[in-house]
């Protein structure tokens, strides 16, 4: 039986997934999983301002005034976003050029206000580490997947070692320049959560209206 | 305890009702100064860092600019050159040396007299940094950074001149904000070929180079850019400011004298 604090850890990854249950944070999945190793990096820096500003809003969860909460989060998300791009540029420059606007649009990633709001305002640190930990890793995993896929069908390499030899490097494969583009990412994204709502079925949401014809009423 | 204990004032601000107001401003007040502190650190000591990488992505453009125009670059060496002599000045660091915050410096830079200032610069630093490529001792090709007031941003490039200092071995630019499809075009490599063989002036003549409006006709002419006659109009007058008498003119002269 596992303890809350493992579920606190483990949930947000597959079963309560903010990008492929919740749907939040498609922007930056979408913008930045053209190749593998941007992925990673975005999954890298996302995670670590998630659990950081989960820690410091737990932390003073209890002296916020209600009236200026949002603004106090968003600070607070604001500067660690910051600090994150500012280690980039100087540890990991060529990527962090490739990323270029997403990690400063960390701060507009649903995915971070929405933990601190709903779980960071009103749980101890420990469980609201774990609880960005999780839901970081969670964003993560589906990044990594949709990375490791555009990456590997699109240009036939990860992590840039080829894997798949391309036709123009003398192999058998056509890369798929659709994989590269924007779109791919949001088909894929459809397939993920499909495939994981076929296997869960209870995270198939109640339809909003049903049509008349049935006779029955809008539920 | 005594009132002017620290510990006694923060008890009291913790205690405070959250919602009232004493306590909104100073929760706003402390938050916004522990993240002012966070992220002026992170800043300040990693600076160096990112300056470091951005240097090393300029020289990496300027080796892939000389490559893109004449093959291999090879090594080149960075001097600092004071642009009134002309000599180069060994006391500066060419690695750390920053042109542009030169510029700014009332110290290290010296307003351009209205009448020399054709690209539109106000001031310019007292030393510039220049990249040189030797082949037997001698120098075969010359990189000059130029910049000057474009149509409605700052045009900053690079310039490779060869051996005889007057024929355009390239001209690149990195930096820009003219109108996209128009102006813009500068950057395209399409266009930056065009320089190349171009001749900067006759026997002894200031410079003659321009962008023409329209086909360029003779050897200091390239082609202008439909839609863009001013930003082909700043290109003209910055490469005659720097390649003038204000500008590198003073270098370019003392390399041709210890040419020939």
């Amino acid at each position: 039986m596992p303890g809350p604090y493992t579920k606190t850890l483990m949930d947000p990854l597959i079963e309560n997934n903010p990008v492929t249950l919740q749907i939040l944070g498609i922007c930056s999945a979408l913008a930045v999983t053209t190749s593998l190793l941007t992925a990673l990096v975005m999954s890298a820096a996302l995670t670590s301002v998630l659990v950081v500003s989960n820690g410091a809003i737990s932390l003073i969860r209890n002296h916020i005034p209600s009236a200026i909460r949002l603004i106090v989060q968003i600070t607070i998300i604001a500067s660690l976003v910051i600090v994150a791009d500012e280690i980039l540029k100087a540890y990991a420059f060529e990527t962090s050029k490739r990323l270029s606007v997403f990690v400063g649009l960390i701060i507009t990633n649903c995915i971070v206000l929405a933990r601190a709001e709903s779980f960071a305002m009103r749980n101890p640190p420990v469980p609201s580490l774990l609880d960005g930990l999780g839901n970081g890793l969670g964003y993560s995993l589906i990044l990594i997947a949709l990375g490791s896929v555009r990456e590997l069908l699109g240009a036939g390499t990860l992590l840039a070692v080829a894997v798949l030899p391309t036709i123009r490097q003398g192999g058998w494969f056509e890369p798929l320049a659709l994989m590269l583009n924007p779109a791919s990412a949001f088909f894929m994204l459809g397939f993920l959560v499909w495939i994981i709502r076929t296997v869960r079925r209870h995270q198939v949401e109640e339809p909003e209206f049903r049509p008349r014809t049935t006779g029955s009423k809008a539920g | 305890m005594g009132k002017l204990n620290p510990v006694y004032w923060w008890r009291l601000l913790l205690g405070l009702p959250n919602d009232g107001l004493t306590k909104t401003l100073a929760v706003a007040l402390l938050v916004a100064l522990a993240s002012a502190i966070v992220v002026s650190t992170a800043s300040v000591h990693l600076r160096p860092m990112q300056e470091e990488n951005r240097e090393r992505e300029r020289q990496a453009r300027i080796v892939a600019l000389v490559s893109a125009a004449i093959g291999d670059a090879g090594p080149l060496i960075a001097r600092v050159v004071e642009l009134r002599t002309g000599r180069y000045s060994p006391d500066i660091d060419p690695v750390t040396f920053d042109q542009r915050a030169a510029a700014g410096d009332p110290a290290r830079s010296i307003a351009i007299p209205p009448e020399a200032d054709i690209a539109g610069l106000g001031r310019r630093a007292n030393h510039a940094r220049v990249f040189l490529r030797e082949v037997n001792g001698k120098i075969d090709l010359i990189v000059l950074p130029v910049y000057g007031q474009g149509y409605q941003s700052i045009l900053y490039g690079y310039l490779a001149l060869r051996g005889d200092f007057n024929t355009v071995a390239a001209l690149s630019f990195y930096e820009q904000g003219d109108t996209p499809g128009m102006g813009a075009r500068i950057t395209e490599a399409a266009w930056q070929a065009n320089w190349r063989d171009r001749k900067i002036a006759d026997d002894g003549g200031s410079p003659k180079i321009a962008v023409a409006r329209g086909k360029a006709e003779g050897p200091y002419e390239v082609d202008g850019i439909s839609g863009a006659t001013r930003t082909g109009q700043g290109v003209t007058n910055l490469l005659r400011y720097w390649l003038g008498n204000h500008g590198f003119g003073p270098l370019l002269d003392r390399l041709r004298k210890e040419g020939s």
